[in-house]
């Protein structure tokens, strides 16, 4: 975008100069690489938000075809299972909730309807940005009983560990959380044991890594030998990213190395990770769209903070729903083939009719090859 | 023409559904709220329909353009605008991107029970300024007013007659290779001042709407560059929108330049906070014109000299290539598809 004046920590960042730069080195260096002679070289990104930055600029056409970018797990709106949003409605439609949501997860299937269906059918459901907002219209509304929709990786777990403290310190009683916060690690582990597999590195999710900090990505690189660089979400970032675990791939070493410095410090955020630990706890297992149950890999609210817990207060349906049997987000989601690839894409699974997980989001990598790769374009992506 | 008539007075502060009920508590509301506002020779009889003379139609041109939209917008009053001036505007911009000179419009107006009178007032004082700034005259109209919760207090339906002179062929099917697609001006200014202005966001944007009527311009325009092959403004869906139903209806390739998208620094700031794409955010006067490449300089020259068009610049060029689609090339050197949105756009979450 043409701008009157440099917009600071962006425009450095989306140097078309700096760019070329780093894309000739990635050529040079995939070309030093042995292992590209025999098959192209897997790199996943986890995060939903380097794949929207991998689409919106175009980066993949920028690297040589040896490389190859798996789009991870990473989107929270993709990744969550119908049952939950039928959970989400069977709340937003009694008489005396607000339901309140950040604006992407409006539009993510339930069994029957989203809740963008629900709003229109009659429920009350308002799209807030942090869920001190909604903490803000459960003051405003002390006939009523608002309900934030928790939804996010340790990124906005934190946010809404603190909103459940202030509602708790404010002796707010019309206030809850449907907590579907999930954890990466254990699902970054699970794509990593399973059997079909190729991954030779990873870009680390930049934002988790301001609240975790670095270090509990270190198994990746230790025990299952495989680079991992944590990256910013700007085109130059993920360029840089991909270099540093091409120079350790080329290196022959495995280490978990920090691209995003500037946001993400290597012991993470001691005060945000207290908040999470005061007030959440991990569940047995969690169930994610397109790679089914993962062990310890959702949260929910403590008992000290039930109150607060919108999954105890309501009679919740909670039923599993299975993926529809067509669907192909876990083979998409392990770099298996490519969303072009999935029998349903563009046919019956579309971003108007989202099917599986990664179709629901703008930063689900079904919808991005949808939108910015275009299914009118004839050109083979894949 | 009909003997001046005494209009009607009201004197309460709240609009209710007596006001709708076809007596004379609603011939007193239209009279005093409207027909005082709009004061035109052509409303003033309040027939049940405006009678124009074809004589003066066709001394302009040789075709009638002839459009209807409705306006829903919430809050009633934005920084740069009103539903009033928008209701105008947007009908005036409908017959002025066919080449149209607007010359008459229609206002219906649903209101909702409990809505002020002053705020009715402002809406029409606002509409029959934008008018007549427009050239143009408002001269029939229709009132209801309907239960609480029945609509969200007002809701306004302009339509609009032109008259578009011999010889001119603009259409969405027009564009060929090799063309240049321009834009007029900032884009989005518009979709980020309304959603700032709700006030749900928290977010304190010093951006106002470019609501404006564009048929000046357009007129500037198409005397410098008489080759033009297609207008449309950019409202509902954005940029991006419009290219996609060019591409489509003239079966050719669109791309255009991410370095040449011109954006308001704080409406940029806006869409990165916020994870908006300010290529699908709504204009109110801003059009996207593409030209032949010999016109090009000469209409962009035009639109400059104009004030809604100081900052008008070229974004981009018509292909053979890539037919049906729009693609940018990003500051990156990569490219990607620009494609129509599905529904709204959404804020992400991270």
């Amino acid at each position: 975008m043409s701008e009157g004046r440099a917009m600071k920590y962006v425009d450095e960042f989306r140097d078309g100069e700096r760019a070329r730069v780093l894309t000739r080195a990635i050529t040079a260096i995939v070309g030093e690489i042995a292992l590209a002679k025999r098959r192209p070289i897997q790199i996943m990104e986890v995060c939903g938000g380097h794949t929207h930055t991998i689409f919106r600029y175009g980066i993949e056409g920028l690297l040589p075809k040896e490389l190859e970018l798996v789009h991870g797990p990473g989107c929270p709106v993709c990744v969550l299972p119908m049952g939950r949003v039928d959970d989400c409605i069977a709340i937003a439609e009694r008489p005396e909730v607000i339901f309140t949501t950040f604006g992407d997860a409006m539009r993510v299937p339930g069994s029957k309807r989203s809740l963008l269906g629900a709003k229109a059918m009659g429920a009350d459901v308002r799209m807030v940005y942090s869920p001190m907002d909604a903490l803000a219209l459960a003051k405003k509304n002390p006939g009523r009983h608002v309900v934030f929709f928790g939804i996010g990786f340790e990124t906005t777990m934190p946010s809404t560990a603190l909103t459940i403290l202030a509602a708790k310190a404010d002796g707010v009683e019309n206030f809850s959380v449907f907590s579907n916060h999930i954890t990466i690690v254990p699902t970054i582990k699970a794509i990593l044991d399973s059997p079909d597999l190729h991954l030779d590195g990873f870009l680390g999710p930049g934002h988790v890594s301001m609240v975790i900090g670095t270090a509990p990505l270190q198994f990746i690189a230790r025990h299952y030998r495989r680079p991992v660089v944590v990256s910013g979400f700007e085109p130059v970032d993920v360029l840089q990213s991909l270099w540093m675990v091409l120079k350790q791939i080329k290196e022959g070493r495995a280490e978990v190395e920090n691209q995003y410095a500037r946001v993400a410090p290597e012991g993470g955020n001691g005060p945000a990770l207290q908040a999470v630990a005061e007030v959440y706890e991990l569940r047995a297992s969690f169930e994610w769209r397109g790679l089914g149950s993962i062990d310890h890999s959702g949260v929910r609210v403590r008992e000290a903070y039930a109150r607060y817990d919108a999954e105890r207060r309501f009679d919740l349906p909670s039923a599993q729903i299975a993926d529809p049997a067509d669907c192909q987000c876990g083979e998409v989601l392990k770099g298996v083939i490519k969303p072009r690839q999935c029998k349903v894409f563009g046919t019956t699974c579309t971003p108007e009719t989202p099917l599986g997980a990664l179709m629901v989001s703008s930063e689900g990598a079904c919808a991005a090859y949808y939108q910015y790769g275009g299914v009118k374009r004839h050109l083979e992506v894949v | 023409m009909s003997r001046p008539r005494t209009l009607g007075r009201i004197f309460v502060d709240e609009v209710t559904l007596a006001h709708g009920g076809g007596g004379k508590a609603m011939k007193d509301l239209i009279d005093d709220v409207f027909v005082r506002a709009f004061d035109n020779p052509t409303l003033a009889p309040l027939e049940d329909q405006a009678r124009l003379w074809i004589s003066e139609l066709s001394a302009r041109g040789d075709r009638l353009a002839f459009t209807t939209d409705s306006f829903v917008v919430d809050p009633l009053f934005f920084p740069g605008g009103d539903i009033g001036k928008l209701a105008v505007c947007g009908t005036v911009n409908d017959l002025a991107v066919g080449g149209a000179v607007p010359l008459f419009l229609s206002c219906a107006v649903i209101i909702e029970e409990g809505v002020s009178l002053e705020i009715l007032r402002r809406v029409a004082s606002s509409m029959a300024d934008t008018a007549r700034a427009a050239g143009v005259q408002i001269v029939t109209g229709d009132t209801k007013v309907v239960n609480k919760g029945a609509c969200d207090k007002l809701f306004l339906t302009t339509t609009g007659i032109g008259v578009i002179r011999e010889g001119r062929q603009l259409s969405l099917a027009a564009a060929r290779p090799g063309d240049v697609v321009l834009v007029n001006g900032l884009l989005g200014d518009h979709g980020a001042a309304i959603l700032a202005a709700r006030g749900d966001l928290a977010l304190d944007a010093p951006i106002e709407s470019d609501c404006a009527a564009l048929h000046g311009l357009i007129e500037a325009l198409l005397a410098a560059a008489p080759g033009t092959r297609c207008l449309r403004d950019a409202t509902r869906g954005g940029v991006a929108t419009v290219l996609n139903e060019i591409a489509e209806a003239s079966a050719v390739g669109i791309e255009i330049d991410d370095a040449r998208v011109p954006l308001r620094p704080e409406v940029r700031g806006f869409c990165e906070i916020l994870g908006l794409d300010p290529l699908y955010l709504a204009n109110e006067g801003k059009l996207v014109a593409v030209v032949p490449a010999a016109e090009a300089s000469a209409a962009l020259a035009a639109m400059r000299a104009h004030p809604l068009g100081r900052e008008a610049v070229s974004i981009g060029e018509v292909h053979r290539e890539e037919e049906g689609c729009v693609i940018m090339r990003t500051t990156m050197g990569g490219t990607r598809v620009v494609d129509m949105l599905v529904g709204e756009q959404l804020p992400r979450i991270c």
